[in-house]
């Protein structure tokens, strides 16, 4: 895995980034959106992780887009262009000094791939080398996923049928 | 020492991060605002799934189970595990956000910042 491998895929990126914010049309920005969620999942594939890959190819790149076009099909599909004022200055400048502050912080991260990174040679090794004899799960992301972290995953179930309840109390509609 | 500034992994995470703050400070339409939301979740989950990136390494599913199993093989699958749960949670963030959004709608008729301020007075 080369440092520059993924530069196409990272250029797609930011170039649909760029596309769903430009864009006036609603329903055009949504569709690029939904394209930028697809190569987000191509550039994880290439880095090692085709569980967050096939999630976020779903998740992201699906259900996501047919959310925001729901909304948008209730909803007006135009950004009304007068809208668009001038940034204040202050704004403009703190974002700028954020921008700097997250690269100053770059300088001090292990370099990408980096083997003896400590999120790599920490606890994850032990991981990887008992998952199969605990659990017997091939997959060591599912394992961690469904065996080790269930109770936590049980309770994501309970975050997203809670989103759906509130979803449900906000769009019924009031016969009275 | 400034090795990670040309790597384009963290200079592309840093980007999406500003840009998507950007737009939710800067676009007044409640939809773009959202878009940009979007971009700094995306923006952090892709971080974090480059810190666990292992140069030379396969996908964290065990080729066979006889021998031992050398850890630096496969990629490191704790924050593929933390994130997989971050993606689906932040997509309920996002149904309930765009709910809350047909709900304005339906009650002041826009989804502009300044007119729905100007129809609340």
């Amino acid at each position: 895995m080369q440092i520059w491998g993924d530069l196409p895929l990272l250029i797609l990126l930011l170039v649909t980034a760029l596309g769903a914010v430009i864009v006036r049309d609603l329903i055009g920005a949504v569709l690029i959106l939904g394209s930028y969620s697809f190569f987000l999942a191509l550039c994880w594939a290439w880095m090692g992780s085709p569980d967050v890959a096939f999630t976020e190819a779903v998740v992201g790149s699906g259900m996501s887009t047919v959310l925001f076009l729901f909304a948008l099909f209730q909803t007006v599909p135009q950004e009304d262009p007068s809208s668009h004022r001038d940034t204040p200055w202050f704004v403009a400048l703190g974002l700028g000094v954020l921008g700097l502050l997250l690269l100053y912080g770059a300088i001090d991260l292990p370099r990408f791939g980096d083997i003896a990174a400590p999120a790599n040679a920490y606890l994850s090794p032990t991981y990887i080398q008992q998952s199969l004899e605990q659990m017997n799960t091939p997959n060591i992301v599912t394992a961690i996923l469904m065996d080790y972290r269930s109770l936590d995953t049980l309770i994501e179930t309970a975050v997203v049928f809670t989103a759906g309840v509130a979803c449900a109390l906000l769009l019924r509609r009031h016969d009275s | 020492m400034f090795e990670n500034l040309l790597s384009p992994n963290f200079t592309t995470f840093i980007t999406l991060f500003i840009f998507g703050l950007t737009i939710m400070v800067t676009h007044h339409n409640l939809i773009k605002k959202l878009i940009g939301m979007y971009l700094v979740q995306t923006s952090i989950i892709f971080f974090l799934v480059t810190i666990g990136a292992k140069s030379g390494s396969t996908v964290p599913i065990l080729l066979s189970a006889a021998g031992p199993i050398e850890p630096h093989v496969y990629a490191n699958p704790l924050p593929h595990a933390l994130v997989v749960t971050a993606i689906v949670v932040g997509v309920s963030t996002l149904g309930v956000s765009l709910g809350l959004t047909i709900a304005i709608f339906r009650r002041y008729g826009s989804l502009e910042e300044d007119e729905i301020l100007k129809r609340l007075e």
